[in-house]
């Protein structure tokens, strides 16, 4: 054979697109366009494998009546039954906890409101992006910063009516504040009539005297109330890291509020990531919270060195997100609104389950596995999904 | 840089698919091609962020191009509902 009967590359992909297009996904399509340009093929080589291609595509695709639900659930519980099933906290960011394991996973799968241990990856936009000095300014910025941060001591002088509040300069210095900052915190969040003054004798101290003296009964509520004011910062952003992911600094924090951050000049707005998958269910919307959470679970597994195909948990994650909120699996969620009475019983709670049914003289047609397994008949999968009718006047 | 409003922002975030109003007719051509009633769709709801940015309503049908990890660029639709009360 000549080799002028090879086609050029560029023949090889044109076909290859054109032959593949609308049978497979387009995924398919340019890797095998890819793979394919490499090799030197005539046309009846390249018909061949390309033949063969959408072959083996259909026969790796699912079969209608396949249990994927089941074998989903398989393939998911088995591998988070070898999940340390502790706690586990672990020190990956410096200073920085993050839930792992069969913890995390279980947080995941019951749509929990607010994770245990929110965080936040703020990514930057070009000025900030390269400079630390920079980063750390945007970090400081929203670094939630409360009193009680920055007080070494805040002393209670009940009979002359005034609150002593000594500042540490050390962690002034740290979180970026002033003390005509922390004076001005003070006197805009007082409803109360009070003075705020800074010490004559010593510069890096602030006495708050109220007017109407305080009562002894509360005054360790002031003291609370006073170390709980916030300075600066965003609501929720309780500790701001900033590190270095390739040539670039990113700020990772301890806590999230989406919505605020996003607002934030010098911050890539696009890019911003939290672990909250309801907070993104509120601000980015549903399918962003699906393509968050089975991110989320798939890290959770892989981390643990476990192999679970991405689509179980593309199945479980669009069961969970099917009516347009972000529903738990279990009882209170996907598993709790089954429409058969009997595939609730058998799951959990079976008899208030019976016994509501009851009441309410709820209707079992049978349409699922659970039910019929209970009573006996044959579990709509496979074969049996299939109904028959034989209709004779049909032509 | 003016900050841009949040409800644009949010358009553009990396988590966020690109999602489309379907028109009626095209609605129609969908439902035909996988034999079902409209409620048989995954739902949205009219209160989603996004529902809101583009302006879709209850009834309406959305268009959503999702990047899938398994088969590059997969579009589904989601049935815009009323909000939970």
């Amino acid at each position: 054979m000549t080799s002028s009967s090879y086609l050029a590359p560029e023949e090889i992909a044109k076909i290859t697109r054109e032959y593949l297009e609308g049978k497979v996904p387009p995924k398919v399509v340019e890797e095998s366009v890819e793979k394919l340009t490499k090799y030197s093929l005539t046309r009846e080589e390249l018909e061949k494998i390309l033949q063969m291609i959408v072959e083996e595509y259909h026969s790796n695709t699912v079969d209608p009546g396949e249990p994927v639900g089941t074998v989903a659930a398989q393939s998911i519980g088995e591998p988070s039954t070898q999940m340390t099933l502790r706690t586990f906290h672990y020190a990956g960011v410096r200073e920085l906890n993050v839930t792992l394991g069969l913890p995390r996973l279980i947080e995941l799968v019951d749509a929990k409101k607010t994770p245990s241990t929110p965080i936040m990856y703020i990514y930057l936009e070009e000025p900030y992006k390269y400079d630390e000095a920079k980063a750390k300014e945007i970090a400081r910025m929203i670094e939630m910063t409360k009193i009680e941060n920055v007080a070494r001591r805040i002393d209670i002088d009940v009979i002359s009516g005034a609150v002593v509040i000594e500042l540490d300069p050390a962690m002034l210095e740290d979180k970026g504040v002033t003390v005509e900052d922390v004076k001005k915190a003070l006197e805009k969040l007082r409803s109360k009539k009070a003075k705020v003054v800074v010490s004559e004798t010593n510069p890096y101290e602030i006495i708050v005297v109220f007017e109407e003296g305080i009562e002894p009964t509360k005054a360790v509520k002031i003291r609370e109330k006073i170390m709980k004011i916030k300075i600066k910062g965003i609501k929720n952003i309780n500790k701001v890291i900033v590190q270095k992911q390739g040539n670039e600094y990113v700020l990772v924090c301890e806590g999230s509020n989406l919505a605020e951050i996003m607002k934030v000049p010098g911050v890539d707005f696009k890019r911003v990531r939290t672990n909250n998958v309801k907070e993104v269910e509120e601000v980015l919307g549903i399918e962003a919270a699906r393509t968050l959470l089975i991110e989320e679970i798939k890290d959770t597994l892989e981390q643990q060195g476990l192999d679970v195909d991405i689509r179980h948990i593309m199945l479980v994650v669009d069961a969970m997100t099917r009516y347009g909120t972000v529903k738990q699996i279990g009882r209170h969620g996907i598993a709790g609104e089954k429409p058969s009475v009997l595939a609730r019983a058998a799951f959990e709670v079976t008899v208030k389950n019976l016994v509501d049914a009851a009441a309410r003289g709820e209707l079992d047609t049978l349409p699922g596995v659970a039910e019929n397994v209970i009573v006996g008949g044959y579990i709509p999968v496979g074969t049996t999904k299939v109904k028959l009718v034989y209709n004779p006047y049909l032509r | 840089m003016p900050s841009k409003k949040v409800s644009s922002k949010i358009l553009e975030h990396e988590l966020v698919p690109k999602h489309e109003i379907v028109s009626v007719e095209e609605g129609m051509e969908i439902l035909r091609k996988y034999g079902i009633r409209p409620e048989q769709l995954p739902w949205i709801r009219a209160n989603d962020p996004i529902v809101k940015a583009i302006g879709a309503k209850p009834g309406d049908i959305i268009k959503i191009v999702r990047k899938s990890p398994t088969g590059g660029e997969i579009v589904v639709y989601r049935y815009v509902v009323p909000p939970l009360v």
